[in-house]
């Protein structure tokens, strides 16, 4: 344990630096602070001896020297120009966070309309009592990670909507990483609140600019009260020596209906953890995933839903697409609990190789407490099907364009579950832009055609 | 000039060879048909003048419009011209038909440097051919294929080859599954598009489709050769004797 200590000396330091900020915030998120902060230097950072973490590699993390950002830097690194090009036509507003700090001057939040709420964490804290909810459901106890971003989170955001409020447009919260060569790292924490039978969309979005290195640790708890309509986006587009290791808690009440999407395309090192519990009778949750790597790329997509009451559904739906020596992970973990009888669970990932290096794991696992249940689950890989190219060539498309016409095809199916048009417009521009250059490197390097999608051979594996 | 002008064509598929020296010789405005049983290395031979890259050619030659047709990638040979209506067309989710179409035309317009098409130039001419086809406009709006009938597969072929009007059409069993009603369609669709310029090779099984086609020459195909060449009442005999009475050195088992 002591050189694990030592190992994470970046941590300890960053930790010491903030003890000024917390003293100023109020007791009850201090005492969390502290606890969650004992519990990371007990845990230390998972290895891949550690189950949910064997098939990535986090010992960089220990490795590089992060630190926060300097405070007051020369001059912000970021312009109005940088981020005018991140921005998502037809959203309602943005927050923007640089290097983890909340930069007002590059925001929009002017002219909200009544019923929502949407303001830096730091400062809601000064005048509201966010205890009943920040906090309280990721789980700082078994997650090193969920650990470290409490107690080291020095801002973030607040989205929260008033019983019954209807909003139309999405909310973007710009997470930017600028680091000027030293290894940056950041700590977002995001809290959303939908209150009963209200109805919003957020979309979380992670840049870099800049070619510096960077590790954003983020986490996000997500409450939908009773017949609340929340779609949450995490779009991951940093650049490629980037570390994001990501969680988004879903809690959802009775009758709540929550969309997670996850958008994986930049990042070196990606850990997305998704786990909503479905927490009242009848809620629905929609799991919805695109990653697509090339380089070195390791996405890793780790998904963990929690059926505690009974007639919920979920549908998990994950696609990847792995170019060159990339690796993706798909874990789908369902756990049903005693009560939750009538729980509909289904579970599905497919997805594409494109070069005999890329590499995926799919892996599901099933945990049943209750016995009136029906869950179903399903994997694929495949390759490009070398007559549907040809099918397409054979009515005069170049083999680049009717590669980059199936790559679409495949991503689609993931945007066609996306209702917002905005925030799936700016998803789309996003996806083929990637999927362009990904096709263009293709076809110059000349490949034998192989066919076939098979089936992964393989069951659930029983837990508990 | 010959159109098309294939010279003792051999060519494998995993390593098996599956045509074994074909000669076939086509003028611009002539219709021929190859008949020949299952497994006889029709569709083969269909595939290798589109170009299909996993079917090898080991010996031979084929020159369409005095070029060499074997060096053309795909996309090149459908530049060129050369249409094939699959036996059995790909059904691909995701992207739609008619936007399918439209990118396909503009890559064919771009190689021969026309302007590209836009929408507005590209809805009328469409129409226009779903009507004469009489498909349903609905089905234009999903995706490739998907969820078509085998029928409405080897209409939305047709459909495709007027729009893209080629010189050399390939119709691989475009009669087989289709109702009276719709066989009658696509040979309205096919007859509509003959002249002096253009040729097809039609693939049939069925004397019934070349009621409505008449094809100046039939060939018949057996184990990787054609084996038989004549006017169009050697189908009407081929119908009535079958294959084995074409080859003229088979020996009874
Ligand atoms: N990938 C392959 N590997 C081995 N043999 C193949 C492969 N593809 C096709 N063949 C064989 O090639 C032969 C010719 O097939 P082809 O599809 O050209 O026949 P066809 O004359 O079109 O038959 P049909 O009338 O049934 O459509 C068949 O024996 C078929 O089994
Ligand atoms: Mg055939």
């Amino acid at each position: 344990m002591a050189t694990a200590v030592r190992q994470l000396d970046q941590y300890v330091e960053a930790h010491g630096d903030l003890r000024a900020q917390r003293l100023k915030e109020p007791a009850w998120l201090q005492r969390m602070r502290d606890q969650a902060w004992h519990e990371f230097r007990a845990q230390g950072l998972p290895t891949t001896h550690d189950e949910d973490w064997r098939f990535t590699n986090v010992a960089a993390l220990e490795r590089i020297p992060f630190r926060r950002a300097a405070l007051a830097a020369v001059a912000n690194p970021v312009t109005i120009q940088d981020i005018a090009a991140c921005r998502i036509d037809g959203a309602l507003c943005r927050l923007v966070f640089v290097n983890g700090r909340f930069a007002p001057e590059l925001s929009e939040l002017e002219a909200l309309p009544d019923g929502i709420e949407v303001i830096n964490l730091s400062e809601a804290l000064t005048n509201e009592n966010l205890e009943a909810h920040l906090g309280r459901y990721a789980d700082r106890e078994r997650d090193a990670f969920v650990a470290l971003n409490t107690g080291l989170w020095e801002d973030g955001a607040l989205v929260r909507t008033r019983r019954g409020a209807a909003i139309d447009r999405p909310v973007h919260l710009l997470y930017v990483t600028a680091s000027n060569g030293a290894p940056v790292m950041t700590h977002p924490r995001t809290l959303i609140v939908a209150e009963a039978t209200s109805r919003v969309a957020v979309v979380e979005d992670y840049v870099s600019l800049g070619s510096g290195q960077a590790f954003s640790n983020s986490v996000t708890e997500l409450v939908a009260g009773q017949d609340a309509v929340v779609s949450h986006y995490l779009v991951e587009r940093e650049n490629l020596d980037a570390f994001n290791i990501s969680t988004l808690r879903l809690q959802q009440e009775r009758g709540a209906n929550v969309h997670s999407h996850s958008i994986l395309l930049g990042g070196g090192l990606v850990r997305n953890n998704v786990h909503p519990v479905l927490a009242g009778a009848g809620a629905e949750c929609l799991i919805n995933g695109l990653f697509v790597g090339a380089g070195q790329q390791h996405l890793d997509n780790y998904m963990l839903v929690e059926h505690a009451q009974p007639d919920c559904s979920s549908r998990q739906f994950y696609n990847g697409i792995l170019d060159e020596r990339a690796r993706g992970v798909f874990h789908g973990r369902i756990v049903v609990h005693k009560d939750a009888q009538h729980t509909d669970a289904k579970q599905t990932n497919r997805n594409l190789l494109l070069s005999d290096d890329a590499r995926i794991d799919t892996k599901p696992q099933l945990e049943i407490h209750a016995d009136d249940v029906k869950c179903t689950h399903g994997a694929t890989i495949g390759q490009i099907e070398e007559e549907a190219l040809f099918y397409l060539r054979s009515r005069g498309l170049a083999e680049s364009e009717a590669r980059n016409l199936l790559l679409h095809a495949f991503a689609a199916e993931c945007l066609d579950r996306m209702k917002e048009a905005p925030a799936r417009e700016f998803v789309e521009t996003l996806i083929r832009e990637r999927l362009g250059e990904m096709a263009a490197r293709h076809s110059s390097k000349r490949r034998e055609a192989i066919e076939s999608e098979t089936e992964v051979a393989q069951s659930w594996e029983e837990v508990g | 000039m010959s159109l098309l002008e294939i010279k003792n064509l051999h060519a494998s598929v995993d390593g098996h060879e599956i045509l074994k020296g074909v000669d076939l010789t086509m003028n611009p405005g002539e219709v021929h048909s190859i008949m020949g049983p299952n497994g006889s290395g029709k569709s083969t031979l269909a595939a290798v003048l589109a170009r299909r890259e996993s079917f090898e050619v080991t010996a031979g030659e084929a020159l369409y419009d005095g070029k060499d047709l074997l060096a053309m990638k795909p996309e090149d040979a459908a530049c060129e011209g050369v249409f094939l209506a699959f036996q059995y067309p790909v059904e691909i989710p995701g992207i739609g038909n008619a936007y399918f179409l439209r990118s396909a035309m503009n890559a064919i317009r771009k190689y021969r440097g026309q302007d590209e098409l836009d929408a507005m130039d590209f809805l009328p001419l469409f129409r226009e051919k779903v009507k004469l086809l009489e498909m349903d406009g609905a089905l234009m709006n999903r995706s490739l294929n998907e969820g078509f009938s085998g029928g409405e597969k080897k209409r939305n072929e047709i459909l495709q080859m007027a729009m893209l009007q080629p010189k050399l059409a390939i119709l691989d069993e475009t009669d087989s599954g289709l109702d009276i009603d719709a066989l009658r369609i696509v040979a309205q669709g096919v007859n509509a598009l003959r002249s002096p310029e253009r040729s097809f090779l039609v693939i049939t099984h069925y004397q019934r489709l070349l009621n409505y086609i008449t094809p100046h020459f039939v060939h018949v195909l057996v184990d990787g050769k054609i084996v038989r060449s004549g006017g169009p009442e050697l189908a009407l005999e081929l119908e009535e004797k079958g294959y084995g009475w074409a080859e003229p050195d088979q020996v009874p088992a």
